[in-house]
């Protein structure tokens, strides 16, 4: 075993953390935030330039990483910056299914993904399918060669913005079977594609898609029709591995600023730091991101394994993530009193940010329940 | 010992009920439960109907325009309106200024004060926290020099829950800085229509405006709205405390949250069932439930026995832990409860005259802003920290 990050990782890590400290103060993140499309283009191509966008994927299709190991190194920098470039819609899930599972022309895509010229979302959520993978009511018929789409997709996050999505639907089987999945990509611009883009508690964005008898050519299914589920169970694998990463960002980011606080905020004539009643807070914050972040590491170091120990490890740490999440999402505003209240003050958005990846991909009961179903299959 | 509801306080709850459907405005029900932001005129329209019933001011003896009900029939009150979606009364007049008052103000202030509260015609706001002292409120620094028949004062206090709505700020000054902090606190009711007091909102993580900061420059106030002794606020600062604290404990609001959970849980569908019937989810909402019964329970037995002779003490300290650790559970309930829905943030949703269609489910449009609006509970009022060594020191004696 080796815990140490290669030169290569030293370097994704220190490029991202450079430009996210030297472009994206909290300041800059709000005003992009608030931005019609909900974030920058600039900072798009910026990231793209310095190779973070290709840090989530292979070699093969014009990235340069995409190991488990490659993602949670820059999401761990995303988080801290609180960045809301469309890294995990865009690159995570969505070129990486392509990568995965694409034909050849789809795969040509990556490199636009990863020079930021072109962007994607993953549109697999229904208005009823809560966190469930399989649960897929939207129909696929096939017609004349080609196929014919019709339901709805719930929060896709960055859909309003993608140029292209990847697109879940069912050929055959009932709403919750694994088989009879297949997944597709459409051009957003697609005859009978509309979307009702918003934003998000957490800064960034998502929209619901409707498909009313969208057509397609035969060639938009990513590999076989009727098959995809286990492409969905990974693309959604690599970004639960991406949120726990990002969630791990954030959560330092809390402790540092409530660790300055409490160093530099005086009542009853001593520093807050001085009451060992917060002490203990802090130490058990500080003990439980030790935590979130080892199960993190399992989880990126199995990312590749068999599919019962790789879902269970990733089930783990994204349980972790929702509990030390919330909780320290919940203590560091606490630990603030009233200035974390405030919009103005940096530390709430990313407690914000932390409780809503709880929501992203399945919250922490949902991976228990996986954790317990993966462990009597391993 | 008895743990069933009297005749007498059954049809009291007949009474509220009909009131309640009598007098409160659906459209005002509905705004309430949507989390369509209220408008001042709608706490106003709301404590003129409870007012014109004698209802408004429960905590104030009869001979005050109080109603004189017991702790039980309060308790009923409280349940009742909040179960029907009626607008929470604004406490800083009726629950914290007027006992206050009516304790230790003058015959002319009571006689001048309480009416217009009853009435109204004073909104009232609490000026006690300043930048510089939240928890460690004695060390507040906002100063009033006296001239004459004046008090010329300075300084700043923030946090101002609704001070955009105030006519008036019941507030925490120093009159002496020679002497221990809490020896040199006055207690002073201040106009906002006086030169000097400049408003100003903070919005908070939630996006919402609702509190605010206060600027007092060389704002003059006469020396007639001292409120008992010079010197002597501290000890009405904290009479009030327990008062404002036992509010917040908040039973009734963590009722209908609970409730509100338990629908939204039929609602909502996880693997296709109702996510009311998932073990898990059901367990952690059982568990909520099993801990409010008892705080209701805990909550009866305080206010019964303060009715019966002693003050709210050591134990509002408790209740105000305990009952805000449970409805900020609820609320994290909640918001889980609605799965991806909790993401949307529209805050037009908000507005009166909103009817877009909602993202997903209707109900689930609030959840997650009440979610971090209420972390406040366990902030506010003395921080919980604050009521642990509250605790600690009063009754433990540690
Ligand atoms: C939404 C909202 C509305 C409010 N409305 C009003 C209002 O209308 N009027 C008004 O006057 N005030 C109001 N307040 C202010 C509120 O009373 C203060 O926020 C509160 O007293 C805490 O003070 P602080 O925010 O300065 O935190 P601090 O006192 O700086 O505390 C920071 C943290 O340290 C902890 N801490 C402090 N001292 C100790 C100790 N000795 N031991 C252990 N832990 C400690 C606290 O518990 C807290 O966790 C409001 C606050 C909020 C958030």
């Amino acid at each position: 075993m080796d815990f140490e990050l290669s030169e290569e990782r030293r370097i994704l890590r220190d490029t991202a953390a450079r430009l996210i400290r030297e472009r994206y103060p909290i300041q800059a993140r709000h005003e992009f935030a608030a931005r019609e499309e909900g974030f920058s283009r600039e900072m798009w191509a910026d990231f793209a330039e310095l190779g973070l966008i290709g840090a989530f994927l292979p070699g093969e299709v014009g990235g340069y990483g995409g190991t488990g190991v490659d993602i949670m190194v820059a999401m761990e920098e995303i988080g801290r910056g609180l960045v809301v470039e469309p890294f995990l819609a865009s690159a995570v899930l969505s070129a990486g299914l392509l990568a995965e599972f694409g034909t050849g022309s789809q795969k040509a895509l990556v490199g636009e993904v990863v020079a930021g010229t072109r962007l994607l979302a993953f549109a697999h959520g229904e208005p009823e399918s809560r966190y469930a993978l399989s649960e897929v009511r939207m129909q696929a018929c096939e017609s004349d060669g080609g196929w014919i789409l019709n339901g709805r997709k719930s929060v896709v996050l960055n859909g309003d913005t993608a140029d292209d999505l990847i697109v879940s639907a069912r050929v055959a089987g009932d709403a919750d079977d694994e088989d009879g999945l297949a997944l597709f990509l459409i051009a957003a611009n697609t005859q009978g594609v509309s979307r009702r883009g918003y934003a998000t508690v957490d800064g960034g964005r998502a929209a619901e898609i409707d498909f009313d008898n969208v057509r397609l050519s035969e060639d938009a299914s990513l590999g076989p029709a009727g098959q995809a589920f286990p492409a969905i169970e990974r693309a959604v694998g690599r970004g639960v591995l991406a949120l726990c990463a990002e969630a791990l960002g954030a959560m330092e980011v809390c402790l540092d600023m409530t660790l300055d606080f409490l160093r530099t905020r005086t009542q009853f004539g001593v520093p807050l730091g001085k009451f060992q009643a917060l002490q203990h807070r802090m130490v058990d914050m500080c003990l439980e991101i030790e935590q979130a972040r080892s199960a993190t590491i399992l989880a990126a170091g199995k990312l590749d394994a068999p599919r019962a120990e790789r879902e269970r490890t990733l089930s783990a740490a994204k349980n972790l993530a929702g509990r030390v999440g919330r909780m320290v999402g919940e203590e560091s505003i606490q630990l603030h009193g009233g200035i974390a209240m405030t919009w103005e003050y940096a530390l709430p958005h990313f407690a914000k940010r932390l409780t809503m990846i709880d929501h992203q991909l399945g919250d922490a009961d949902h991976h228990l329940e996986r954790f317990i179903a993966f462990s009597r299959a391993a | 010992m008895d743990m069933n509801f009297s005749d007498e306080e059954k049809t009291f709850r007949v009474a509220v009920r009909a009131f309640l459907k009598e007098e409160l405005p659906d459209s005002l029900a509905a705004k309430v439960k949507n989390g369509t932001r209220l408008r001042k005129e709608d706490y106003l329209t709301w404590h003129a109907a409870l007012n014109a019933r004698g209802w408004l001011a429960w905590h104030w003896p009869v001979e005050h325009g109080g109603a004189g009900w017991t702790p039980v029939q309060k308790h009923i009150f409280e349940e009742e309106c909040v179960r029907a979606g009626a607008p929470r009364v604004i406490p800083f007049g009726l629950n914290m200024l007027g006992p206050v008052l009516i304790k230790f103000g003058s015959k002319a202030q009571k006689e001048y004060y309480l009416p217009r509260i009853l009435n109204d015609e004073d909104w009232w706001c609490q000026g006690y926290s300043e930048p510089g002292a939240g928890s460690d409120l004695a060390s507040l620094k906002t100063q009033a020099l006296r001239d004459g028949d004046h008090y010329v004062i300075n300084g700043q206090k923030t946090w101002t829950t609704l001070g955009h709505f105030a006519d008036k700020m019941f507030c925490l000054v120093k009159t002496d800085t020679q002497v221990k902090p809490q020896e040199g606190i006055s207690f002073l009711l201040i106009d906002m229509k006086s030169p000097g007091v400049t408003v100003r909102p903070i919005v908070t993580l939630d996006g919402e405006h609702e509190v605010n900061e206060v600027f007092l420059e060389d704002v003059r106030v006469p020396v007639a709205n001292l409120v008992g002794e010079e010197n002597k606020g501290w000890t009405y600062a904290k009479y009030l405390l327990t008062y404002e604290r036992t509010g917040i404990a908040g039973v009734a609001f963590a009722k209908q949250g609970l409730e509100h959970l338990k629908q939204v849980t039929r609602d909502q569908k996880k693997d296709g069932r109702p996510l009311a019937e998932d073990p898990l989810f059901a367990a952690r909402i059982a568990q909520v439930e099993i801990d409010l019964m008892a705080m209701e329970t805990f909550n009866l037995r305080t206010v019964s026995a303060a009715a019966a002779g002693g003050a709210p003490g050591l134990e509002s300290s408790m209740l105000k832990i305990k009952g805000t650790v449970i409805r900020q559970e609820i609320t994290d309930l909640l918001r889980r409860a609605i799965g991806p829905f909790a993401l949307p943030f529209v805050p037009e949703a908000f507005d009166e005259g909103y009817n877009e269609t909602p993202i997903g489910p209707d109900y689930a449009m609030p959840l997650a802003r009440q979610y971090f609006n209420m972390r406040k509970l366990s902030i506010y009022g003395g921080s919980n920290e604050i009521q642990r060594n509250i605790v600690a020191k009063g009754m433990l004696r540690l």
